[in-house]
């Protein structure tokens, strides 16, 4: 490589901010020739949105893209296209009742326009499925590929386009450890062939594995970068991690937890044919005491959603066995797990919880209906206002009034609602998925302290969360995920940041099945 | 702190522009109504607008059962067929049977009234019944089910009746369709009352609740632990029950039922729905509205009619109306959706 050679990607002072979020601040990123680069960050440090103005989806507020040492604007995804800039999305999109040969061409079908060569589509489209090892006739419907080969087109797709840096989002979540070396080899040849890779993924052993240089983001700016023979997986994790644990997270007095209210054995979802890309869960077990609040942490594709759901009867489960008390229970619909004491909040709540333009009254009380009744059909709305009026003092709910549409709420007020409908049920289990999401830090303490209350009422409280000094202050107990497993069980006071993030990131359970 | 004003600011805003929403049907009324009486001296008078009345009615009763499926996001394509369909079974049932089905009385083999509106409603019922069931079990979206249902019923009307139409019913058969209690046709009363315990059903019983919750947002309502499957069928069978009612009534006043009757009336009742401020997205409306909405396309059309407007612009006027309904109600949502 010659001295004077300009790095082919080199983007400086990168600042986006969204209402309320700066996603990005002056971040800067440098792939060279023939280089794979890893982008790494916990979830919400920024690689999304990075990656997204990298495709042209989205343009920075400020700073400065230079492409081959040329400024260049990446003004939509077309232009990124020219640039031979190609994003594979972690959700592949490709269209699955069309042939391997008319996805790779999508858009630029060869032949003398209107008509389609279909010899020669079919003719390059084998020339790039050999180059990088798909054995697959050109005209096999997409739908009948393997997660693996449909990468592989998708990778086929981006060669097509003559690109120079492919962008790979966590290429290898969906895949099996054999297909992930084949992965390997095919990503290493691109770069003999004088392509760069940028690589986004959470496990960090393929870091070390495959990877020349990192980058590793936090909270929208950079922390580091640097060569990955410089440095080991614990040096990553410190970088990944390092942000202070914000004083305002207060702790509470554990205090001494009661039996066992909830309780999941071997709790298993595998995916299926339709779904291909669900996240899998395999063998998860765990308890929650009455009183206790334990946290589930986990990155993003982990399996705690999933986990939550599948107790909650929310999607169905393939194998496992859930206790309420002690006894054995079946759920299979959220009713089911509500008639047994259980229930969630969850991770969306506009699209999954909230009827954005009912009242606040219809939407606290609307799982509680039963409790407020006349006659057995009719509702008693001097009861509701009265059930409204206590859990709006209670949570301290800011509210123009009961009539007033939740939709106009505020990000916090609104999870207060969700929160209100599901205290009104009396639980025995309450999951709270991402209690604070989107929500602004004086809101999130109120929720954190509501949730404290909760436990201290007897409440069995299961807080699932992806901010790691959020799981350690709310939890007395941790147990974190990865790919689906539980990979391990910490007590507030034994944990750590680093330990925690360690066991999401190194569990060895998916390398060694 | 800031923020709970801006929150006042905006409810106050918003309940300007919801009270219009809520009230712009019964204001188009009004204005309608003068302009029609204005232009036309015989429009106000209690004939005419009985009449007017008496026609709404049969729409009126189906825009009720519509009401109830559009609110959880549905649509009912079918009401017109199935309507034709159980009009016919209970004329057969009225009169005993196919033989006779042009004289009244002769042979007395006929059933009662009471049977004939049985038959109507549990022909009804059980079409309904039948396409909720393929909506929620068979997962086939609303649309498809009674487009599919509207070939099926009124096939089976056609074929049931051999193309052509039973008539001469009974006094008291007759009575519910051209009767009157005082001033007010019989069908007028039915319609009210129909809409009276419709709007308690909707506003004040937790079945209501639950059809818009399921409406308003079909995932948030399932977590929420309701049985949204029950709840969508459950609607479909309500239409179907109104689609009988309806046919019953029809039948009752024309002293006639036939296989192409109500032809288009889904266009017609889904119209007044919509002009009466129900979502074709689900969760929001009002029998009131509903009402109100019938209403306004009867005498939209009555009006038309006593001007000497041809019935082809008639349906030019209906089928602009209901664009702009949906028009205007998608930029409702979209103004819900920025607050």
């Amino acid at each position: 490589m010659t001295v004077a050679a300009p790095p082919l990607l080199q983007m400086t002072g990168i600042t986006k901010s969204f209402p309320g979020v700066k996603a990005l601040d002056g971040v800067q990123l440098e792939v060279d020739r023939q280089e794979i680069h890893a982008l790494l960050g916990e979830n919400g440090a920024g690689k999304s949105t990075l990656l997204k103005i990298l495709a042209g989806a989205q343009s920075p507020d400020q700073g400065e893209i230079l492409f081959d040492g040329k400024p260049v604007t990446l003004a939509n995804p077309h232009a990124a296209q020219q640039l031979g800039i190609v994003t594979i999305y972690q959700e592949f999109t490709l269209a699955p009742d069309m042939s391997i040969a008319e996805n790779v061409f999508i858009g630029r079908e060869p032949g003398r326009w209107p008509f389609v060569s279909w010899a020669r589509m079919a003719d390059e489209t084998e020339k790039l499925t050999r180059r990088i090892g798909l054995e697959r006739n050109p005209m096999t419907l997409v739908r009948d590929l393997s997660v693996a080969e449909q990468q592989m087109v998708e990778i086929a797709r981006a060669l097509s386009m003559d690109s120079r840096v492919i962008i790979m989002d966590e290429p290898t979540s969906a895949l099996s450890l054999a297909e992930v070396e084949k992965l390997f080899k095919i990503v290493r040849r691109l770069k003999d062939e004088g392509i760069s890779i940028i690589f986004v993924t959470h496990r960090l052993e393929e870091v070390m594995e495959v990877c020349d240089r990192y980058t590793v983001l936090r909270d929208g700016r950079n922390v580091g970068a640097g060569s990955v023979s410089d440095i080991t997986i614990d040096g990553i994790i410190r970088l990944m991690v390092g942000r202070e644990v914000n004083a305002l997270f207060a702790h509470r007095e554990a205090a001494e937890p009661g039996p066992v209210a909830l309780e999941v054995k071997r709790l298993t979802r595998l995916r299926t044919a339709q779904d291909p890309h669900a996240t899998e869960i395999r063998d998860v077990s765990l308890h929650v005491r009455r009183g206790e609040i334990l946290g589930i942490a986990g990155l993003v594709g982990a399996g705690r959603t999933e986990t939550a759901r599948a107790i909650f009867g929310a999607d169905p489960f393939d194998s496992g066995e859930v206790f309420v008390d002690g006894t054995p229970v079946t759920i299979r619909t959220p009713r089911d797990a509500i008639a047994h004491g259980i229930g969630l909040v969850p991770e969306d709540r506009k699209l999954q919880a909230l009827f954005l333009s009912q009242a606040i009254r219809t939407n606290i009380s609307v799982a509680a209906l039963d409790r407020i009744g006349r006659f057995g059909i009719f509702v008693d709305e001097a009861k509701e206002r009265g059930l409204v009026e206590e859990y709006r003092k209670l949570l301290n709910i800011r509210m123009a009034g009961a009539e007033q549409a939740v939709g106009n709420l505020s990000g916090g007020n609104q999870q207060k609602v969700v929160l209100a409908r599901w205290l009104a049920l009396r639980p025995k289990v309450l999951i709270v998925d991402e209690p604070t999401r989107g929500i602004d830090v004086g809101a999130k303490v109120e929720v954190h302290n509501l949730l404290f209350e909760m436990a201290r009422s007897g409440i069995a409280v299961i807080a699932i969360s992806s901010e790691l000094p959020e799981v350690l202050s709310v939890a007395d107990r941790i147990v974190t995920m990865r790919e689906g497993h539980v990979t391990g069980e910490l007590m507030r006071a034994d944990a750590t940041q680093e330990k925690l993030m360690a066991m999401m990131t190194l569990g060895t359970t998916s390398r060694a099945a | 702190m800031a923020e709970v004003k801006q929150g006042a600011a905006d409810s106050g805003s918003v309940d300007l522009f919801g009270f219009l929403a809520r009230f712009a049907p019964l204001i188009f009324l009004v204005v309608l109504m003068a302009v029609f009486a204005v232009l036309e001296p015989r429009f106000m008078s209690s004939i005419n607008l009985f009449n007017v009345m008496r026609q709404v009615s049969i729409t009126g009763l189906l825009a009720i059962g519509m009401t109830f499926v559009i609110l959880t996001a549905g649509i009912d394509l079918s009401v017109g067929s199935l309507l034709a369909f159980a009009g016919l079974v209970a004329a057969a049932v009225a009169k005993g049977g196919m033989q006779d089905r042009f004289t009244v009385g002769e042979g007395g083999v006929g059933y009662g009234w009471e049977l004939a509106a049985l038959a109507a409603i549990a022909v009804g019922i059980a079409g309904g019944l039948v396409q909720g069931f393929s909506i929620t079990r068979l997962k086939v979206p609303p649309f498809v089910v009674t487009l599919g249902g509207m070939s099926v019923f009124r096939g089976a009307a056609l074929l049931f009746a051999a193309g052509g139409p039973i008539s001469g019913f009974e006094h008291d058969f007759t009575w519910w369709g051209q009767g009157k209690i005082g001033p007010v046709p019989v069908p007028v009363i039915i319609f009210l009352v129909c809409g009276l315990l419709a709007h308690i059903v909707l506003r004040y019983t937790r079945y209501g609740r639950q059809i818009y919750a399921v409406g308003g947002n079909p995932e948030a309502a399932r977590l929420s632990g309701l049985n949204v499957t029950a709840i969508i069928c459950s609607v479909y069978v309500i239409m179907g029950f109104f689609a009988g009612l309806g046919s019953f009534v029809l039948a009752a006043r024309l002293n006639s039922a036939e296989a192409v009757a109500g032809t288009g009336y889904e266009l017609t009742v889904i119209a007044s729905v919509v002009i009466g401020g129900t979502s074709l997205f689900g969760g929001v409306g009002t029998i009131f509205g509903t009402i109100i909405g019938s209403i306004l396309i009867g005498v939209l059309l009555n009006g038309l009619v006593l001007m000497n407007v041809s019935s082809y612009i008639q349906q030019i006027i209906i089928g602009v109306i209901i664009v702009l309904a949906v028009a205007f109600d998608t930029f409702a949502k979209s103004r819900r959706r920025k607050v």
